[in-house]
């Protein structure tokens, strides 16, 4: 009975209908009730069953867009709780990003970096500051504020600001190894938030830890870009753009050497990898996703200040890292969203409903208690599960599968048009 | 025409001297044995060539031209590959992978290439991995293309690592022990190897080694090595004969080569 319900899931007209009917009944459970944070999960679990379907890469991949595209949005349309629903999507999205960002440094390269947050602030300032008249505190020419249509400009001056910060830590920090990394790159994170929150003297740079608010929305063609639904789009876009470039990245010759350099540094550099410049590409590539999203959550949030950057923020992109498995791509993503979603929408969904209950005097719970509070608390024990169940997290990396017998075909017509006659191809033979 | 040359080449670790006054040439083409009893200096001796080790004092020409100074990854692009007595594969990745990294430094691709996959990066890289999949064939090692490195035995590790070192296309490759930890049959195939590959690939050879079988067999050239100083060196017949390097393997050594 089990061994023909499985074989019954293995196939992939089963699977296919059971999908289908999966995503129809959280959709429209999504979009004909007023609230339902549970059908909104179930709806985005969809994307990580599709994940493990038994289909072609590419009609995967075509699923996943029209789930992203037009599924998910247009079904959260339905109550007034859309915009919720669309802000906890941006957010995973924002916070994707910033974990495959990481994921380079600490899962491909093998460099614990404990300060990533930084970035990540170096990118929202850098669109902030010119997008309020901070800039004309120090500017000498220009007019300030900038208008929104500059905020796509500024995507990729944030992704280069935060290339650049990325390497100026690195040049330093990298002499080091190890849990010594570790230890440096944490300081040199709060080092750089300590910065912004003191940059508003001798000149107001970053206006201090009162932070910066009323930054000009974005402005598309005319359109002023405020709600969050308009938000998941952008982030959507530049999260795709992100995955993609990780892919190539990771299955490339920089990739390979990122990780040959995480393996052994000694072997790697007998094989002509420089260790720095390839390190430092690692923190550069990392940061500068962390950076673009930084200007997008600044200009989403229209308001920034330094307690946005802090030491925990960093502790919570290296969780989803390691939550998701380290060095895998599927894993970083995984990881993302479910610690986002996590803190956003089941810590605080919790904590309303116990405030409910303690409301109405059915139970009491010391305010220290409260779900949203216990954060820390919970990242701590996922950890400790994780590292003692599941090293290698809930999706562990997979080495590129090479096709072998089209390597060999392709080596063997290559052998017969290069030499004919000539004996390289026999083989040591005992 | 020699393709090394080390002259008073010099490594002190404080009070300790691994390497003292060591000069030698290698001529090009020829495959040059370096023996010697544990601690004697000869792993220091290579680490001090690739660039591992800077030397205290002395020189080492390549081809004519000075690699003292050079980091490790110059050395390589210079020219010159290695094994580790201590194996040193990517362990985590794939068998093949690890050959590619070797090709790392002949692989062009930029930035902008990887992300837009421009076909020049694409043809690139399909090419490196039938010259990838060509190289395990040469050391039988094809069947575990997808295999993680460390997932392989003892004896294929060593025949990766050295096929590894070969990708990066060097003139000299320097083997660390090539032969530890293999039983018998697998030596024999080594050593068969070794010898084929000096001339397919048009590299020279130094190796360290202990198997006295194998280092007969297959070296033009022999270094002997006994703290830290060179005591000898010669072809085969000389070196077997020679009584400092009877002194110096006294032993189980000694009696295996006057058994020869
Ligand atoms: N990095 C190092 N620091 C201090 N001593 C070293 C170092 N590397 C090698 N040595 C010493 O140099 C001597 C020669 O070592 P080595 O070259 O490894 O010998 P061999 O390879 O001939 O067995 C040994 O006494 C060893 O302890
Ligand atoms: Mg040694």
């Amino acid at each position: 009975m089990k061994e023909k319900l499985s074989m019954l899931l293995q196939k992939k007209s089963v699977q296919i209908t059971l999908f289908t009917l999966f995503i129809i009944v959280t959709s429209s459970a999504l979009y004909f009730s007023q609230k339902s944070v549970v059908s909104f999960l179930l709806l985005l679990s969809s994307l990580l069953i599709l994940y493990y379907m038994n289909l072609k890469v590419v009609t995967k991949w075509l699923i996943a867009l029209g789930l992203l595209f037009i599924l998910i949005p247009f079904a959260s349309s339905g109550g007034p709780a859309f915009h919720s629903y669309m802000e906890v999507a941006t957010m995973v999205g924002i916070y994707i990003a910033m974990a495959l960002g990481l994921n380079i440094v600490v899962g491909m390269a093998g460099l614990l970096d404990l300060g990533f947050v930084a970035f990540f602030a170096v990118g929202a300032y850098s669109y902030s500051i010119f997008a309020t008249s901070q800039a004309s505190n120090f500017m000498p020419f220009g007019e300030y504020p900038l208008s929104g249509s500059t905020f796509w400009g500024f995507l990729i001056i944030g992704g280069i600001m935060a290339a650049i910060a990325g390497v100026l830590i690195g040049v330093p920090v990298l002499r080091v190894k190890g849990d010594y990394l570790a230890i440096v790159t944490l300081a040199f994170g709060e080092i750089i938030r300590i910065i912004f929150n003191n940059l508003d003297r001798p000149i107001n740079f970053t206006n201090g830890a009162m932070g910066i608010a009323s930054i000009t929305p974005p402005n598309l063609f005319g359109l002023e870009i405020i709600y969050p639904n308009q938000y998941y789009f952008i982030v959507l876009f530049i999260l795709l753009f992100t995955i993609f470039a990780v892919n190539r990245l990771e299955h490339s010759k920089i990739g390979r050497a990122w990780k040959a350099v995480r393996e052994n540094e000694i072997a790697a550099q007998a094989m002509g990898i420089p260790l720095v410049k390839t390190k430092l590409l690692a923190f550069a590539l990392g940061a500068s996703f962390s950076g673009i999203m930084g200007v997008v959550f600044a200009a989403k949030q229209q308001f920034i200040d330094p307690t946005s950057f802090t030491l925990l923020e960093s502790f919570t992109i290296l969780v989803m890292v390691v939550l998701g498995g380290m060095g895998s791509v599927p894993g970083a993503i995984l990881g993302a969203a479910l610690v986002t979603i996590l803190n956003l929408q089941v810590l605080t969904e919790l904590t309303n409903w116990l405030n409910q209950l303690s409301l109405q005097g059915v139970i009491t719970i010391p305010d220290a208690l409260t779900p949203a509070k216990l954060q820390r608390f919970i990242f701590g024990v996922l950890l400790v599960i994780f590292a003692i169940y599941r090293t290698k997290g809930l999706i562990p990396a997979k080495n590129k599968k090479f096709d072998v017998e089209q390597i060999k075909e392709r080596a063997q017509k290559k052998a017969a048009i290069s030499n004919i006659g000539s004996n390289d191809t026999d083989r040591v033979q005992a | 025409m020699n393709i090394l040359e080390v002259s008073n080449l010099t490594k002190k670790f404080g009070g300790l001297t691994a390497n003292s006054n060591i000069s030698m040439a290698v001529k090009q083409g020829s495959i040059t044995a370096v023996i010697g009893p544990n601690g004697a200096g000869k792993t220091t001796f290579f680490n001090m060539i690739t660039g591992v080790y800077q030397p205290t004092e002395g020189e080492i020409l390549l081809e004519g031209k000075s690699i003292v100074g050079l980091k490790p990854d110059q050395v390589a692009k210079r020219g010159i590959s290695r094994t580790f007595q201590n194996i040193r594969l990517f362990g985590e990745m794939t068998v093949i992978e690890n050959v590619l990294v070797g090709m790392h430094t002949h692989l062009r691709g930029n930035l902008l290439g990887i992300f837009l996959n421009l076909p020049n990066t694409r043809k690139e890289e399909s090419e490196a991995e039938v010259e990838a999949y060509r190289l395990l064939e040469y050391f039988n090692l094809e069947p575990f293309i997808n295999e993680k490195a460390s997932s392989l035995s003892y004896g294929n590790q060593r025949k990766l690592e050295i096929a590894r070192a070969l990708a990066t296309k060097p003139k000299l490759l320097l083997l660390d022990e090539p032969a530890a930890g293999m039983n018998p049959r697998e030596t024999r195939e080594l050593t068969e190897v070794i010898q084929r590959m000096g001339k397919e690939f048009n590299v020279t050879v130094i190796l360290i080694e202990h198997d006295m079988k194998l280092v007969m067999e297959i070296s033009e050239h022999i270094v002997v090595l006994d703290h830290g100083e060179k005591i000898a060196e010669g072809n085969p017949d000389e070196i077997r004969s020679n009584p400092k390097v009877i002194e110096a393997y006294l032993g189980k050594a000694a009696l295996e080569l006057e058994k020869r």
